[in-house]
């Protein structure tokens, strides 16, 4: 039987063999000028990349190139800092990834419910996220600072501040500036995402458990919640890593400084490889950040099958 | 009972407002140190509005200085990119929409890890290709590298669209006569205009926003984007607060009005696209 249905089948290609050349190639032709692009201009240098970290590569010196081991992890793990920006790293995407999923789900549960103007409502708290970064993190510098921004002012006044001082230039507070700066810019993204899982949520299953005597925190504890968590789950795992990646506002608002206190490994890595020209060891430092990129991912992917296990 | 349910009604509308301010203030405050004189710009440092509006910062920033250069370099830029990567996005969304084909896996997986790791690394590397070439303080340059990043999400967000579209039509198509590749330009891409715009939309956003590879590649005022261009302006003369933030208002326009374009697709877009990549 087996052998008369590859009969038939045999029977009923009648194609040309041109004709069935050119279908066969049809989805690579229509993928292939993306894939070119991409492999040149992302993997081809990445892998040039990962040879960097094991050469001497300075822009202004023609006799550099030579290969040199692992000198620069020999470097890299003396220098100060290179951890100091490892442990800053930690704070500003564990701060921004939180508090913006925090807001950004408080704001989608409010758009979620009908009222009057919501469609102008959501355009207007939505805004921010068209706001290009550098100019999100310029205007948050301006409003930071006290010749031209109301805020240090207003925290003056509130008693929260014994003067009206930039926090940008106070080694202590500064990486906040950043901090309120991305969770401004980033609470649309999480509203959205989360917004579009809440509607996709069955209403009836909302009339059922009021029905049933479920008080509105129950209805979110029972229903909405275990509903949304996957939706929670991979868009904080993304933003995690986008987040310790996004170096746009860090530069734009302090450069990394007051003494580097605000300086994480993106940020780092580009300052070596654009104020110091030492694209050596700024691909040094870009593969141990790759690596411990890779192992978070790695981690949060077993941690989701022993949980998918357990159950 | 009733009471309750005010008041719940009067918090939740208090919240909204709440929002709504804490996303436009900046913005207001924007606008407001770029239309207060100088003369006022102390002196009312921390009042809501000047109690005299002019325009001399506009006036200065469109007249006497380059930034109608860094806006026109911009809008090449970001414009060519839209362009190129929609039309490569359709080509390659179609094919991961419409095709079943040995190595879709690989260019799936492909395409999510570059979703996933530092672009950052990139920057030196590429610096190192792009010089020899010529490619380095060219507009060009600047269009295939934000091209290649910008491929892969258009990508999910073109094939989203176009699996939302039914197969039959462009199979009754082709039992009438007409080749694949026919029948996807004349059929399927006029019904996928809502994701073509999209698409531009996003893309020409995210261009016109990127900052580090600009700051690199880049170096003369000729060539320089906004970006670059406004942090070169803000280093140099950084006391004239009017004529910056007039220039950032300016910046803000291209990219407010393509997000108002695109707005209605935003929920719809943003998913397909976060759930994927």
């Amino acid at each position: 039987m087996d052998y008369a249905v590859r009969q038939q089948g045999l029977s009923a290609d009648r194609r040309p063999l041109t004709k069935r050349i050119a279908d066969a190639s049809a989805p690579y032709l229509y993928s292939a000028p993306a894939l070119i692009l991409i492999v040149t201009v992302m993997l081809v240098p990445l892998v040039l990349g990962v040879s960097y970290a094991f050469r001497d590569v300075q822009l202004l010196n023609p006799f550099s190139g030579a290969f040199i081991g692992l000198d620069h992890f020999r470097a890299l793990s003396q220098d100060e800092a290179f951890f100091r920006s490892l442990r800053n790293t930690l704070w500003w995407t564990g701060a921004s990834v939180l508090l913006q999923f925090a807001f950004g789900l408080i704001l989608a549960l409010l758009l979620d419910k009908p009222f009057r103007g919501r469609a102008i409502a959501q355009a207007l708290v939505f805004l921010p996220w068209a706001v290009p970064s550098f100019l999100a993190g310029l205007n948050w510098a301006w409003l930071f600072n006290p010749v031209v921004g109301p805020l240090p002012h207003w925290l003056y006044a509130l008693g929260i501040m014994s003067q009206p001082a930039n926090i940008l230039s106070d080694p202590e507070l500064a990486m906040w500036g950043p901090i309120v700066a991305n969770i401004w810019w980033g609470i649309p993204f999480f509203a959205i995402t989360l917004l579009a899982a809440l509607q996709a949520i069955p209403r009836d299953l909302y009339e059922a458990a009021s029905i049933d005597g479920a008080g509105a925190f129950q209805r979110f504890l029972s229903i909405t919640l275990p509903f949304l968590a996957p939706t929670i789950a991979i868009t904080i795992l993304l933003r995690t890593v986008w987040i310790s990646n996004f170096a746009d506002l860090i530069i734009v608002m302090t450069n990394g400084g007051p003494a580097d206190r605000t300086q994480i490994v993106a940020s780092y890595i580009f300052t070596q490889a654009f104020k110091r020209l030492d694209f050596g060891y700024a691909s040094a430092i870009a593969l141990v950040l790759l690596a411990l990129l890779l192992a978070y991912s790695l981690l949060i992917v077993i941690l989701r099958q022993w949980l998918l296990s357990k159950d | 009972m009733r009471a309750k349910s005010a008041f719940l009604t009067v918090a939740h509308r208090l919240a909204i407002l709440a929002y709504i301010a804490f996303a436009l203030f900046p913005l207001f405050w924007l606008l407001k140190v770029a239309v207060t004189p100088n003369d006022l710009l102390y002196s009312e440092g921390i009042r809501l509005w000047p109690s005299r509006a002019s325009l001399e910062h506009f006036d200065f920033v469109l007249r006497h200085s380059a930034f109608p250069v860094f806006f026109r370099n911009s809008l090449i830029v970001s414009g060519s990119t839209a362009v190129v990567v929609t039309i490569l996005a359709s080509l390659s969304g179609y094919a991961l929409s419409r095709f079943r084909f040995r190595g879709k896996y690989w260019l799936v997986t492909l395409m999510l890890l570059t979703q996933m790791f530092p672009l950052v690394m990139l920057v030196a590397p590429i610096f190192k290709i792009l010089s020899p070439l010529g490619l380095t303080n060219s507009l060009t340059g600047l269009v295939i590298v934000y091209s290649a990043f910008n491929v892969p999400f258009a990508t999910f967000l073109m094939q989203s669209f176009f699996d939302g579209i039914p197969k039959d039509l462009e199979e009754a198509a082709m039992i009438d006569g007409a080749t694949q590749f026919v029948a996807f330009r004349q059929i399927i891409l006029p019904l996928t205009l809502p994701g073509i715009a999209a698409t531009l939309g996003f893309v020409f956003t995210a261009a016109w926003s990127e900052l580090l590879f600009s700051l690199m590649l880049i170096s003369g005022n000729e060539q320089a984007t906004f970006p670059v261009g406004l942090l070169s302006f803000v280093s140099k003369f950084s006391v004239d607060f009017g004529q910056m933030m007039a220039a950032g208002v300016l910046a803000l326009i291209p990219a407010c009005l393509f997000f108002l374009l695109i707005q209605r697709y935003l929920v719809q877009g943003l998913t397909a696209g976060a759930v994927k990549g």
